[in-house]
């Protein structure tokens, strides 16, 4: 028994290490459904994954290193938007303004496909009260203050996110 | 004369064309706007639904009475505990 309070709910520790749109998806919609449970929540933001606790969400995702990443046309008839388009690296790495192609084209197909914004996730995971912990040494180590990011972002380090983990039924890394 | 229609619910919710996790989203936050033994019709068209609400309803404790499909969209029937 690792939960000191049998009664407490059933409670989920999420550490967020990416800042990139698609990997900025996996955490909130994590921490939403849990938070639609009724339990109790928290994520801890380091490395990366701190950008996604700025106002204003800046995520992009690139294909490049996401080999397997299907690039889907969101406009046009069914069929030309169920090809999959096999993008070359060489292509991607040369092409200026890729990754922003790449980032509008996902955007769009998710707002198609009826899937909330990552804004809108972060919203509901405020409205449920997840508790959202900034990595105090991923700050420093890239200048952010406090001030940078929300205002229900709260501030800690290992052990902060420790000791909340220990009494979580399930923790996850992403 | 079929199940659904002699369950009467207090609230209706279209959940149609939204993807996980909008539907339990907004069915736990129209859930908890009710009061014990009110019932909930939740309506959707994502095919997470079906074993997401009963996942739901077994961690929340509030009671599927029924999960259908009725005219190509599944439907709910949740009682709040």
């Amino acid at each position: 028994m690792s939960k000191s309070n049998p009664n407490a709910p059933k409670r989920l520790a999420l550490i967020s290490s990416k800042g990139t749109l698609d990997w900025a998806y996996p955490p909130f919609i994590l921490a939403s459904a849990a938070g639609a449970m009724g339990w109790e929540v928290g994520v801890f933001f380091t490395f990366y994954g701190l950008t996604l606790l700025k106002p204003e969400l800046t995520a992009a995702v690139s294909p490049l290193g996401n080999p397997a990443m299907p690039m889907k046309m969101p406009f046009g008839p069914e069929a030309f938007q169920n090809v999959n388009w096999n993008m070359p690296n060489l292509l991607m790495s040369n092409m200026p303004g890729f990754e922003g192609v790449a980032t509008s084209l996902m955007k769009q197909t998710f707002k198609n496909k009826g899937v909330a914004t990552v804004e809108e996730l972060r919203d509901v995971c405020i409205d449920m009260d997840v508790r959202l912990i900034g990595c105090q040494m991923t700050m420093d180590v890239f200048g952010f203050n406090k001030d940078d990011f929300i205002p229900q972002a709260e501030i800690g380090g290992a052990a902060t996110f420790l000791e909340y983990a220990a009494d979580a039924d399930v923790q996850l890394f992403i | 004369m079929e199940a659904f229609e002699v369950i009467k619910e207090d609230r209706l919710l279209d959940c149609s064309d939204m993807l996980c996790p909008m539907p339990i989203v907004n069915t736990a936050k129209a859930m908890k706007e009710l009061q014990p033994g009110q019932v909930l019709k939740m309506i959707s068209t994502d095919a997470g639904s079906p074993p997401d609400i009963e996942a739901w309803s077994r961690q929340t404790g509030n009671e599927l009475l029924l999960s259908t499909v009725e005219g190509g969209k599944f439907v709910f029937f949740l009682k709040k505990a």
